[in-house]
């Protein structure tokens, strides 16, 4: 794809980028807190490294769209508009949070704004997404649905039987890898016959692109390209965005070790999403540092109004342990 | 009411669904130009038009996910396999997905879709054609299953099954397809969860489902010459199971023969001798008696085959034996 630039660079939506990747960072932060704490159990995937990814893609969906991710959903959910009070209250395993407890990190869902999970099976989600796609054929809509997954998700029979569908029946989905080098601890070369996913997309019709995933405005270009072809002609998209992420696989493992050197990640977090959109910002003098300042504080009263929220929330009642297992049916 | 197969019984309720509610659609191998594998389809594809009627390429897992999805945002679909032994690829979806979704979504995302096909054995198709997955699906909370041996029981239970807000396994039977019974024309649901005594009898109990409910009716046919009356208690669901239902007619016979197509371990029918030693300890006159498949992978050629189902004269000879009846 040609590399154009036709995203709209204006103080206002610059700013609001801005804040959306730091809140999203700045929660994680929080929650890595929580976890050392023990308010937080289980398996825990940390964002950090690759909001430019979240930010970019979910900036330009409409309400009506639809999302889907993996169990590395913190971060999307935030930027989809899910409170960061319910996300942590979830992450907490209380009664407020988002799933009521009942699903913790890896199964984040809000039906109010199509936040439609939240998967914990690698690539089991991408035919789900494929299903929604196809559900807005169905009804002749004109919405899309964007379906997140790691590169290491690429190598799995489900990705593969979904693209082909997609690109078979024409559904409005953008399939958007997130390549962010290693697959738990198994290098993309280690796993993958080929090194760039993104060529996947040719093998099933359907329209794809490398994108540099540190720069916001790249992913908010190349997204903005998926979501004309889908709205337009129902034509799925595949999108390589390419990322870096900054902490270990989960919260059980260190950051650099045995798979990648310190180095490697030295070297990728100088290419920080959030200081390479802060930056340009100010250099075209669209904010300044005290803007930033403000935000930063703002941003750290919302999160920490999460914790607080979230700590002072109850657990489920037993009684809910036998609830939601079966919906009562009406009709 | 007219004589119609379990077939054309199934194609009914198919047609009258997708009617009245236009967000049920079909989905699976074959459903569509082709009539369907086993002809369950047929007509559809003409009479709703290929949105509707979708031929899928030979993907079970990604179709049934497609199913799963097009659920989260309110269609309801009815996922076709061609056999249960197909399904297995499509497991995570069934199992991880479709069962668990309402929960882990904490009540926010029902999953009213189907997933039906044929199940068990027919003839000589051999270890990977002929596998009955009853126990497996009915393990996993959040599915209902339901088994029907009957076309009246194939027409109300997949309407049940299609206008139900959660996931639904329908078992059907390749070897049922053809078999007739009175099936009305018009409209009527039967209720899962709901066992149905298909003959009364006060000597023993026999407790079946889908196509084993013709075995334990030949078998009741044949006792009755010698004046053994059975009571059949076709559970009709497997999931939830009408312990009631069981209950009473223990109770009544004192006496039980659990009847199921797949192995013995881990059987539905384990659980049947549960709920029986349970409620009905002291009720029983002998140990409850199980009969099932011999626990080896289904074998081509037809005499061995025949030794590994469970048939009309294995489960003669166990009413029998908890009759204390000399053969």
């Amino acid at each position: 794809m040609a590399a154009k630039k036709k995203s709209d660079n204006d103080p206002a939506l610059g700013k609001s980028l801005l804040h959306s990747m730091i809140l999203q960072r700045r929660f994680e932060e929080k929650v890595a807190e929580a976890y050392a704490l023990g308010k937080i159990g289980g398996f825990c995937h940390l964002y950090i490294g690759q909001e430019a990814v979240s930010t970019g893609t979910l900036s330009l969906l409409r309400d009506d769209d639809y999302v889907l991710t993996t169990y590395r959903d913190h971060g999307q959910a935030i930027m989809r508009g899910m409170s960061p009070r319910s996300v942590m209250a979830e992450l907490f395993g209380r009664i407020d949070g988002c799933s009521r407890g009942k699903g913790g990190s890896m199964h984040l869902f809000d039906r109010h704004v199509n936040f439609l999970g939240g998967h914990g099976i690698v690539g089991g989600h991408v035919p789900m997404a494929t299903g929604v796609g196809f559900a807005i054929k169905y009804r002749g809509g004109d919405q899309v649905c964007i379906c997140y997954m790691g590169e290491a998700a690429v190598n799995n029979g489900a990705f593969h039987e979904s693209l082909n569908m997609a690109g078979l029946w024409r559904l409005p989905v953008i399939y958007v890898i997130e390549n962010n080098k290693y697959g738990m601890g198994t290098a993309l070369a280690r796993a993958s016959s080929i090194k760039d996913m993104y060529k996947r997309g040719a093998t099933y019709n359907i329209e794809s692109a490398e994108v540099d995933g540190q720069d916001v405005w790249a992913v908010r270009d190349a997204m903005q390209d998926a979501i004309d072809r889908a709205r337009k002609d129902y034509a799925p998209t595949l999108l390589e965005i390419r990322t870096s992420r900054y902490m270990g696989h989960s919260m059980s493992d260190a950051a650099s070790g045995t798979y990648r050197s310190k180095e490697e990640l030295e070297s990728d977090r100088k290419r920080d999403p959030i200081n390479l959109l802060k930056a340009k910002l100010i250099t075209d003098k669209l904010i300044m540092d005290a803007d930033v300042a403000a935000m930063e504080a703002e941003i750290a009263a919302v999160v920490q109004d999460s914790w607080d929220f979230a700590d002072a929330s109850p657990e489920p009642p037993l009684e809910a342990l036998f609830e939601d297992v079966y919906v009562e049916t009406t009709t | 009411m007219a004589l119609i197969t379990y077939r054309d019984a199934l194609n009914q309720a198919l047609r009258d669904e997708m009617h009245r509610d236009d967000r049920v659609f079909l989905m699976g191998e074959e459903v569509g130009e082709y009539n369907g594998a086993y002809k369950v389809s047929k007509g559809l594809l003409e009479e709703f038009g290929e949105m509707r009627v979708v031929d899928t390429p030979i993907t079970e897992l990604g179709f049934a996910g497609v199913g799963v999805g097009a659920a989260m945002v309110g269609l309801r679909p009815v996922v076709e396999f061609m056999t249960w032994n197909f399904a297995l690829l499509a497991l995570d979806q069934i199992v991880n997905a479709a069962a668990k979704m309402l929960y882990m979504s904490g009540g926010q995302f029902p999953m009213p879709l189907v997933f039906r096909g044929p199940n068990g054995a027919a003839l000589q198709l051999s270890a990977q054609h002929s596998q009955a997955w009853e126990s497996w699906l009915a393990h996993i909370p959040g599915l209902k299953v339901v088994a029907p041996g009957t076309p009246y029981d194939a027409k109300g239970l997949l309407k049940a099954a299609i206008r139900d807000d959660n996931p639904v396994i329908v078992l059907e039977g390749e070897m049922l397809y053809n078999t007739k019974g009175e099936v009305p024309d018009e409209d009527y649901v039967i209720p899962l969860g709901k066992a149905e005594l298909k003959r009364e009898g006060d000597h023993c109990s026999i407790i079946t489902s889908g196509k084993m409910v013709l075995v334990a009716m030949q078998v009741a046919d044949q006792m009755a010459k010698d004046g053994i009356r059975i009571d059949v208690v076709d559970l009709r669901t497997i999931r939830p199971m009408d312990v009631d239902a069981i209950t009473a007619s223990v109770r009544k016979t004192n006496r039980a023969v659990v009847l199921e197509e797949g192995w013995e371990v881990c059987g539905i029918g384990a659980q049947v001798v549960v709920y029986i030693q349970r409620d009905c300890f002291d009720h029983l006159d002998a140990p409850v008696l199980r009969v099932h498949q011999a626990d080896v992978p289904m074998p081509y050629a037809k005499a061995i085959e025949k030794a590994a189902k469970p048939d009309v004269a294995k489960t003669i000879a166990a009413v029998k034996k908890v009759m204390y009846i000399e053969s």
